[in-house]
């Protein structure tokens, strides 16, 4: 289980993709004052600007390590997700084999206690993963995003509130809340796990958000764009969102891994949903039929590196990533 | 002399090569000197006059040599430079705004700094402080308060005052005024002349873009233009008789006190200067021009072409060679 | 500072008030009669069902409106009286909690502290040393990833099966009575340390990346660059840099807290160790709900106030919340 603190610096450390600097002449009024605007994409008369900001990225991206390795990592994953049934050979859920069986040619990972292919177990547990975790990332973002953009747009008491509520989420521990939830719950849905778990993290998003949506308000170019007469949402969508996008889309990849790892604790505590192979499913069978002392290790060690690996490919993408963002954090 | 910089050029390392920002510099600064340096953003003034105390990673010095005092600043060397910093050269950045740590007590700030530089009598040091906060009208328990604690233009001060105390024989002063009311702009400046008179420092080199200020407290200007030295001359000169086009446009389009703009237009400058990355040969200045001739293709010189008058101009020189 | 202190207050009380009224309103919401499946647990003749359904209603307070069912459960807070178990007849709620927390107290605060303390180390480490850089960081970024739950059967099977280091399972050793002699204590510490170990391991990963990144930070802020300026040695200006980076990190103590009480939960549970995590998934597996309320309520509550403690720790060492006029941001 892992929260992405550690890969969100305090807010007003942000810095913006950088916008390149703006001449000021001296004293003079050699440029209109509007040309400040010139270098921010989808400013005013920004057209080659923006054209060499997206240069940039695939120019820095395509030679970024850590991107290229993490993203290579991950769309391993996916394939194998994608190609799951063709891959998998049998179903997950079908007691074929003997049980306990060692890995062989048929089950390349053995079966299980109930003699069911841990291969296939693996590759489905897989897809599910994915599942849950682009359900988690995607409610907490729609959650996060809009609170967090109310408060720092808003500012003032609104802002407060939300705050007070953001706070207060954060201080209720999520596992001790789904097992008392998951108690009452005879049988549970893949879509509510994803979902408690969006309603959970959403304050992570909310506060980064939040501080980011502060920031670029009072910029420059929000100014003229208010000046010139735009509503508040074209304001929000058309200037605000896109400098954001990139910083939003780091967060929410963080999200994406810390869903997958969540959903794996509650499925290996047995109160994920109902009936279902997962990961996190499988080490919780493997620990109640005395994996460990049979030296099982084909049956209990593979969903836990295969979802490291899923998880760690996209913490290391994610900070390729935020280089090629941000030019500050470039080695030079 | 007091400080001697001769062709300096410093240049930044960048994936796509080395940028010069500072081209083959020269310049002098007599003892109790202050001078202004002026340009537009990007023309180098900040690069200059920050190589001169502390060249980071990002930086080379790529030529030329700078001397204080009659010894050489060994600029390029960060180990060597350390205990000149503060002592002989010092500076007062462009973010002094933010230059006070915020978690500690500026009285502590300062007994760490001094510290560093193993400087023994560290409670005269710190008396001599509270008098000089006490010299410019604020209240000598700064040293007890935390940097947030204070105003803008008390906290420009107070960096000052911390980058002085050690009387270095020259200040870099990054646009110390631009972040300040007007009011507040003319103390400091009055400060830093007060500084000078009483010896805490004695030469200073004042970066800025605001020519306002440098005709308060500069007794010289130089200005900059992409890198290179365009002109250098007394105040007085720059302001009444410059000779560089470029000098020329800056001046004529500062707003004039008085006038009303109803019937002359204020003018600029047409154009922008050349990027870091694509330089033109010769003379820097020539597409913005309007005396520009067949010999600005070539380099002009940086040559004294009245006493004390300095010009790199081609124009200049031949109307000087006559 | 007191605006900063009014602002945490209030959280903790609107925090503890939506945690109690959650604890109290879930088995009233949730489909199904909590009473019956309580019961279905045992299986009992009818009329000692009808008797038992009758007193654990009047426990449940369901004879009652439901605004007198939730004044009530306040009152039992504060009385302390959290009820009576199911799963272990007669026994006191409260009682259960507290002997089951020295164990748990026993894994985390241990395993917070020295995680806490060992990452930021480590992080600032990194943070001056390129080649500490390149190793420190990527082991973080795989400890980060690694499941809990994972870790809790990897580190027994490695050194309680494999190599029979240590024990894999319960607090002490079934053979021992507790007792204050040597071998007692010393069986408790060799099972104590694998569990531990656990938790330390997960946490450290984290701690050491963000204070790589802060510190990283701080050395090239505004502050930093001054301090260099004006020729300070690269010694002071680390610890400048490091005080700095610790405030946020500080903050993100706070918020780390319930992440570490789930993975304790995990952990507890992989390793049979007796603590309120495994007391916890015990209430819930046999829908003992008297257990399982109480349970909830003393996390919510031992959270709000470990939180208040960190933000007084925070007062004292951030000079900005002590004097600003303006209040934090925290």
């Amino acid at each position: 289980m892992t929260e992405p603190l550690s890969e969100i610096p305090a807010a007003d450390s942000r810095d913006i993709a950088e916008l390149p600097e703006a001449v000021v002449p001296v004293a003079t009024v050699a440029e209109p004052a509007v040309a400040v605007a010139a270098g921010i994409p989808g400013g005013l008369g920004g057209g080659t600007a923006v054209g060499r900001k997206r240069g940039d990225f695939v120019y820095y991206g395509l030679r970024n390590k850590k991107l290229l390795f993490g993203l290579g990592l991950e769309l391993f994953f996916v394939l194998v997700a994608l190609l799951g049934p063709v891959i998998a050979r049998h179903s997950p859920t079908e007691l074929i084999g003997t049980s306990l069986s060692k890995p062989s040619a048929t089950y390349w990972l053995g079966t299980d206690n109930l003699g069911r292919d841990i291969f296939a177990q693996l590759v489905y547990g897989l897809r599910e993963s994915y599942l849950v975790g682009a359900l988690g990332a995607v409610s907490a973002s729609v959650v996060g995003m809009t609170l967090g953009f109310i408060a720092g747009w808003r500012g003032g008491i609104v802002d407060e509130i939300i705050q007070l509520f953001t706070n207060v989420l954060v201080m209720i521990p999520s596992l001790v809340l789904i097992i008392v939830i998951g108690a009452y719950l005879p049988s549970r849905s893949v879509l509510f796990e994803g979902v408690f778990i969006g309603l959970t993290t959403w304050p992570w998003v909310a506060r980064a958000v939040r501080a980011q949506t502060f920031s670029l308000r009072s910029r420059e170019f929000v100014d003229m764009a208010k000046l010139s007469g735009k509503r508040p949402v074209s304001i929000i969508v058309k200037e605000i969102a896109p400098n954001m996008a990139s910083y939003l889309f780091l967060v929410i990849i963080l999200l994406f891994g810390s869903s997958m790892l969540l959903a794996s604790s509650y499925d290996f505590l047995g109160i994920g949903p109902t009936n279902l192979v997962s990961l996190g499913t499988m080490m919780n069978n493997a620990n109640q039929n005395a994996a460990l002392f049979y030296h099982l290790w084909s049956w209990f060690i593979p969903p836990g590196v295969v979802l490291t690996g899923m998880v760690a490919a996209l913490l290391v993408a994610n900070v390729g990533l935020d280089e090629v963002f941000n030019p500050k954090l470039r080695e030079q | 002399m007091s400080v001697s910089v001769e062709n300096l050029s410093v240049a930044y390392r960048s994936r796509r090569g080395d940028l010069t920002a500072v081209d083959n510099v020269s310049f002098s600064l007599a003892d109790g000197e202050i001078m202004g340096l002026a340009g537009e953003s990007g023309s180098g003034k900040s690069t200059l006059g920050n190589s001169l105390i502390y060249l980071d990673q990002r930086m080379k010095q790529v030529g030329g040599k700078v001397t204080l005092d009659g010894r050489e600043l060994p600029i390029a060397d960060t180990k060597a430079m350390r205990p000149l910093r503060m002592t002989q050269v010092s500076l007062v950045p462009q973010y002094a705004m933010s230059a006070l740590t915020p978690t500690r007590k500026i009285g502590t700030l300062t007994d760490d700094l001094l510290k560093s530089h193993k400087v023994r009598n560290r409670d005269e040091v710190l008396a001599e402080m509270r008098r000089r906060i006490e010299l410019i009208g604020l209240k000598d328990d700064v040293l007890r308060k935390y940097s947030f604690e204070l105003s803008g233009g008390m906290r420009q001060r107070v960096t000052i005052i911390l980058s002085t105390l050690l009387n270095p024989s020259l200040l870099i002063a990054d646009e110390v005024t631009s972040a300040l009311d007007v009011s507040t702009q003319r103390a400091v400046g009055e400060m830093l002349l007060e500084f000078r008179d009483r010896g805490y420092i004695k030469s200073a080199i004042t970066i800025t873009h605001d020519l306002s200020i440098l005709a308060q407290i500069a007794d010289s200007i130089t200005i900059m233009y992409a890198g290179r030295l365009a002109e250098k001359a007394s105040t007085d000169t720059i302001v009444n008789e410059p000779l560089h086009p470029y000098t020329q446009a800056l001046i004529a389009s500062l707003p004039e006190v008085g006038v009303r703009h109803d019937t002359t237009t204020l003018t600029g400058i047409p154009g922008r200067p050349p990027s870091l990355a694509n330089m033109p040969t010769g003379c820097r200045f020539r597409d913005r021009c309007p005396f520009a001739f067949a010999k600005c293709t070539q380099t002009p010189p940086f040559e004294e072409v009245k006493p004390g008058h300095y010009v790199s101009c081609w124009k200049v020189s031949q109307e000087a060679a006559k | 500072m007191r605006r900063y202190l009014t602002r945490k207050l209030i959280t903790y009380l609107l925090a503890f008030f939506i945690g109690v009224t959650l604890d109290w309103g879930i088995p009233r919401l949730m489909p199904g009669d909590p009473i019956q499946s309580m019961l279905d647990k045992f299986s009992l003749q009818s009329a000692s069902y009808a008797a038992q359904y009758k007193i654990f209603a009047q426990q449940f307070g369901t004879n009652l409106p439901l605004w007198q069912q939730y004044l009530n459960y306040w009152k039992g807070i504060f009385t302390g009286n959290l009820g009576l178990s199911i799963w272990a007849p007669g026994a006191r709620v409260s009682t259960l909690i507290f002997q089951a927390l020295p164990y748990t107290l026993a894994l985390l605060i241990p395993a917070i502290v020295l995680s806490y303390f060992f990452g930021n180390r480590l992080g600032a480490a990194a943070a001056r040393r390129k080649w500490l850089d390149n190793s420190v960081l990527p082991i973080g970024y795989v400890f980060q990833a690694i499941p809990y739950a994972w870790l809790a059967l990897v580190v027994p099977y490695l050194f309680g099966v494999v190599w029979h280091v240590f024990p894999t399972s319960r607090p002490y050793s079934e053979t021992l009575v507790p007792a204050w002699n040597w071998t007692f204590i010393a069986s408790l510490l060799d099972h104590w340390f694998l569990p531990f170990l656990t938790l330390f391991i997960v946490s450290l990963g984290g701690w050491a990346i963000g204070m790589r990144n802060l510190v990283i930070y701080e050395l090239e802020n505004d502050s930093s660059r001054y301090m260099r300026a004006l020729g300070a040695n690269e010694r002071i200006v680390r610890r400048y840099a490091y005080r700095n980076a610790s405030l946020p990190q500080l903050s993100g103590l706070a918020l780390a807290l319930g992440v570490v009480i789930g993975g304790n939960i995990v952990t507890e549970i992989a390793f049979q160790y007796p603590g309120l995590g495994q007391l916890i998934f015990n209430a819930a597996a046999n829908n003992d709900y008297f257990l399982l309320q109480g349970i909830f309520i003393f996390i919510v509550i031992a959270v709000l106030v470990a939180n208040f403690v960190i933000d007084l720790v925070y007062i004292a060492v951030d000079p900005r919340t002590r004097l600003s006029m303006q209040g934090s941001t925290a």
